[in-house]
């Protein structure tokens, strides 16, 4: 005769905290939170200790003093006069529209590249080839480095434009000028923040044609929403091309033609072009040089990504009487993108974080600013480098947040 | 009625097929000019690779090789071709490749360096080609973690032994503990063997060796190192420490220890959240701030840590990719065996999770060692760092394209090499169905 009895219950010994999986994970990680512990304390009391020794106190007091250096590219008005803080944030601004302008170009030459180099015209397809294998296997900050000398030794002298004296876009070894949009009736600017070191002008300009733009597509929205209904119940689509294209620029156009648009051209004054937009050296060299060296990642992803989708599915949708273009945006198009988002972001946020290496041809970003002679002119090595480190994290951060939405929307739906 | 059609009563010989779909007027067809728009293609492509053959190729072949100065060049090629336009002055190459290649390590002593650069490799051999060469050779990978700062920083030889032997007592006291008492408490003894041989022992033990056998080659410091020689030490150093750290993390992050993954997470994500530049600003002005007062430890050493941490923070992902492309049903396989955990992993998963991140691997490697550049603008002499100061000096002033395209070739060939090695050993562990 046999019982099912419970085992016996065992006295705690001490040995059971390690032998027994019951308490084995808790112990380890008893022990693995005490040695962090252990660590952080003994490194933040060597910090504590150190600076106490140089007489130094961790204060972000040196913010509101003056920077007492000048930015040349900046989107905010700013002089030499103004505090750290200010510069922080010209120089964030700066990292911000360096990588914005570097992953859309990248985006571009990337998708270019990538389907060229599956091409079946042999030659076009070793060029590319050739492209992504030089760029990806050299330094790109040598490329940087490579950029800048190209952009600042190989164009031309402002002065070999004497007798030329303007033109729309002028290409000159100190920067190159672009048209600058200007209104002859300007509705003027908002300043925000009064003369704090965040102060912002808006234009009232931009956000009356943001406004207009924004309603033109809504309401080219609802022609299209229209044009859906009307096919829905009777299966003829009235034709809206047109009209939903007026909507969107009859407003604009009126909306420019009232407040004046013109171009201010770059016009050769004494040494040197005034006028215009300039895009420094430093700025075109950094910004083609982490796009090219991106791209030829992004051209690795797309090929790899337009692969992936078996040759069956575009042949089914052929076989389901789809013209090619169609082929491409409803079949192969969204299963290719699933495969090439996720390493499209973490390839936004390399070039965002090789943006980092503006230092080297001194266009004037974050580490510039902050990491560079806010640090050295203030000698606040920790509080710098600590908050350089936050602003990179919570840009890379926000970043892969906010790809990462958009994968979640274009993803799969599995079970 | 006999007007049968004619019939054939024996075969034709096969016909040759036509000449324009067969050898090059047959590839050309199907590949060059198949159609309208690949006939544009085509002939745009050939022009544009005619223009920068036709730019590039005389600026390397019709080049000054012997000149002191960029003056100098100029005189030779105005002299040979009436231009100083479209040729290049590999003259600085020809007089500084040794300082680019060795930084300021003394130039009697470049065979050490070279000698290392051979040790390395033949280090690596057993480990790159491991059936291609003796076994004995993973001695000689063994002995090279102590073999290689010996030989590039010099000193007595006694200190990497003695440093060597910390693994050797923490072996022998493993052997011996394990015997009486349970595992986990011989690894502690272990741990606690070796640190107390390396920290107590270890520097009287190695003074007293030299004292009795003095063994010593010239001593080089850090400061001395640059060159290509550091981008390729860096490289080595921050990839041989970090798959190992990159392994561990990413079994970390996958672990159900709640505390263990929460600091595996936190680091991998925050390294890989901020660009290397600041981290090196770290390792160059704040890492003395963290360490007892008074230590002053070597800036090489510094930049390497932080590589290190940053390429394992990198590779952890890559492993972590690799861990979730394996089937549930291996970890429960090795689980129904008996195995334990640290078995299972070393047997029946990270051989295959290794094996399908190859590729992310080696893509990682490449980008660590293209990252090394980066030392340059913590002051360190690097390629890209000495080619700034060639160029500050009088005679090389104004110099480029001649330099970038010297170390463009030296980056391209070892991370090339290194991204075909990984197609070669994709290749050789494929052991799925071919297509």
């Amino acid at each position: 005769m046999s019982s099912i009895t419970d085992p016996p219950k065992a006295n705690f010994r001490l040995s059971m905290l390690i032998y027994d999986t019951r308490y084995r994970s808790a112990t380890i990680q008893i022990v693995a939170l005490m040695g962090f512990m252990l660590l952080a304390a003994w490194l933040i009391g060597n910090a504590v200790e150190n600076l106490n020794a140089l007489g130094k106190t961790i204060s972000f007091g040196f913010f509101h003093e003056t920077a007492g250096y000048d930015i040349n590219q900046r989107l905010l008005d700013y002089q030499s006069g103004d505090s750290h803080l200010r510069a922080a944030l010209i120089g964030l601004l700066n990292t911000l529209v360096v990588a914005l302008l570097g992953c859309v170009t990248a985006t571009v030459v990337g998708v270019f590249v990538g389907v060229l180099r599956l091409s079946k015209n042999w030659i076009v397809a070793k060029i590319m080839t050739v492209y992504v294998e030089v760029f990806r296997n050299v330094p790109v900050l040598l490329w940087i480095a490579l950029i800048f000398a190209l952009v600042t030794e190989s164009t031309p002298h402002p002065k070999t434009f004497r007798g030329l004296d303007t033109g729309a876009v002028v290409v000159t070894n100190r920067g190159t000028y672009l048209p600058e949009v200007l209104f002859s009736n300007s509705l003027g600017d908002i300043s925000l923040f009064g003369q704090s070191a965040l102060r912002f002008d808006v234009s009232l300009d931009l956000l009356a044609i943001v406004l207009v733009l924004a309603g033109g597509f809504f309401a080219s929205f609802k022609l299209r929403k229209r044009a859906d209904r009307i096919q829905e119940a009777t299966g003829d689509r009235p034709t809206t091309w047109w009209q939903r294209l007026l909507v969107i620029f009859v407003p604009l156009g009126i909306l420019l033609a009232v407040l004046g648009l013109h171009f201010g051209y770059p016009e050769l004054k004494g040494f040197n072009f005034r006028g215009g937009t300039h895009l420094r050296n430093s700025l075109i060299a950094l910004w083609l040089a982490l796009s090219l060296y991106t791209a030829a990642y992004i051209a690795e992803i797309v090929r790899g990504g337009i692969l992936a989708v078996s040759h069956g599915q575009s042949e089914a949708a052929g076989a389901l009487g789809l013209r090619s273009g169609r082929i491409m945006n409803l079949v192969v198009l969204p299963q290719a993108l699933r495969v090439i988002i996720p390493p499209m972001i973490s390839n936004y946020l390399n070039l965002t974080k090789n943006s980092s290496l503006a230092i080297a041809v001194g266009y004037m970003d974050i580490t510039g600013t902050l990491g560079g002679i806010s640090m050295n002119q203030t000698g606040r090595e920790l509080e710098c480098v600590v908050l350089l480190m936050a602003v990179y994290l919570v840009i890379s951060l926000s970043i892969s947040a906010s790809m990462n939405w958009y994968n979640n929307r274009v993803k799969l739906v599995e079970r | 009625m006999s007007d049968t059609s004619f019939v054939r009563t024996e075969m034709l010989p096969q016909k040759a097929p036509p000449s324009t779909s067969v050898g090059i007027i047959g590839w050309a067809r199907a590949n060059l000019f198949s159609s309208p728009v690949n006939v544009v293609l085509t002939l745009a492509s050939l022009y544009f690779v005619g223009y920068v053959l036709t730019s590039l190729l005389p600026w390397v072949f019709l080049s000054v090789w012997n000149a002191d100065s960029l003056t100098e060049c100029r005189e030779i090629m105005n002299e040979t071709w009436g231009s100083t336009h479209g040729h290049a002055c590999w003259g600085v190459v020809n007089d500084r490749w040794l300082q680019l290649l060795y930084g300021f390590y003394p130039s009697e002593l470049y065979w050490r360096v070279n000698l290392t650069l051979v040790v390395t490799l033949a280090a690596l051999a057993p480990v790159l080609f491991a059936e291609k060469t003796p076994r004995q050779m993973l001695w000689l990978t063994g002995a090279y973690p102590f073999l290689m700062p010996w030989l590039l920083w010099g000193g007595s030889i006694w200190n990497p032994v003695v440093a060597a032997l910390g693994f050797v007592t923490g072996y022998v006291v493993y052997r011996a503990v394990s015997e009486i008492a349970g595992s986990l408490l011989a690894v502690v003894a272990t741990v606690v063997a070796a640190l107390f041989w390396w920290f107590v022992l270890a520097a009287p033990a190695a003074a007293l060796l030299s004292d009795i056998v003095p063994l010593t080659i010239e001593t080089v410091e850090s400061r001395k190192f640059g060159g290509f020689m550091l981008a390729l030490l860096l490289g080595v150093v921050a990839i041989g420490v970090s798959l190992p750290i990159g392994i561990l993390l990413a079994l970390g992050r996958q672990s159900d220890l709640l505390v263990v993954k929460a600091m595996c997470v936190g680091f991998i994500e925050f390294v890989r959240g901020v660009p290397l530049i600041t981290l090196l600003f770290v390792a160059s002005l704040l890492l003395n701030v963290f360490m007892p007062p008074g230590t002053n430890f070597d800036i090489i050493l510094r930049v390497m840590i932080m590589m290190t941490l940053f390429s394992a923070a990198y590779m952890a992902e890559v492993i972590r990719g690799g861990l979730a492309s394996l089937p549930k049903g291996q970890y429960e396989g090795a689980d129904s065996l008996g195995l334990n955990y640290w078995q299972a992993q070393r047997l029946i998963i990270m051989p295959q999770a290794l094996k399908i991140s190859i590729p992310g691997i080696v893509s990682t490697f490449i980008s660590v060692f293209k990252d090394t550049t980066l030392v340059s603008i913590i002051g360190l002499f690097d390629v890209i760092g000495l080619s700034t100061a060639i160029r500050a000096d009088t005679s090389w002033n104004g110099i480029y394209w001649e330099l970038f395209a010297f170390i463009a070739v030296l980056f391209f060939v070892v991370c090339f090499s290194m991204s075909r090695y990984s197609m070669y050993l994709e290749r050789k562990l494929q052991t799925g169905h071919k297509r």
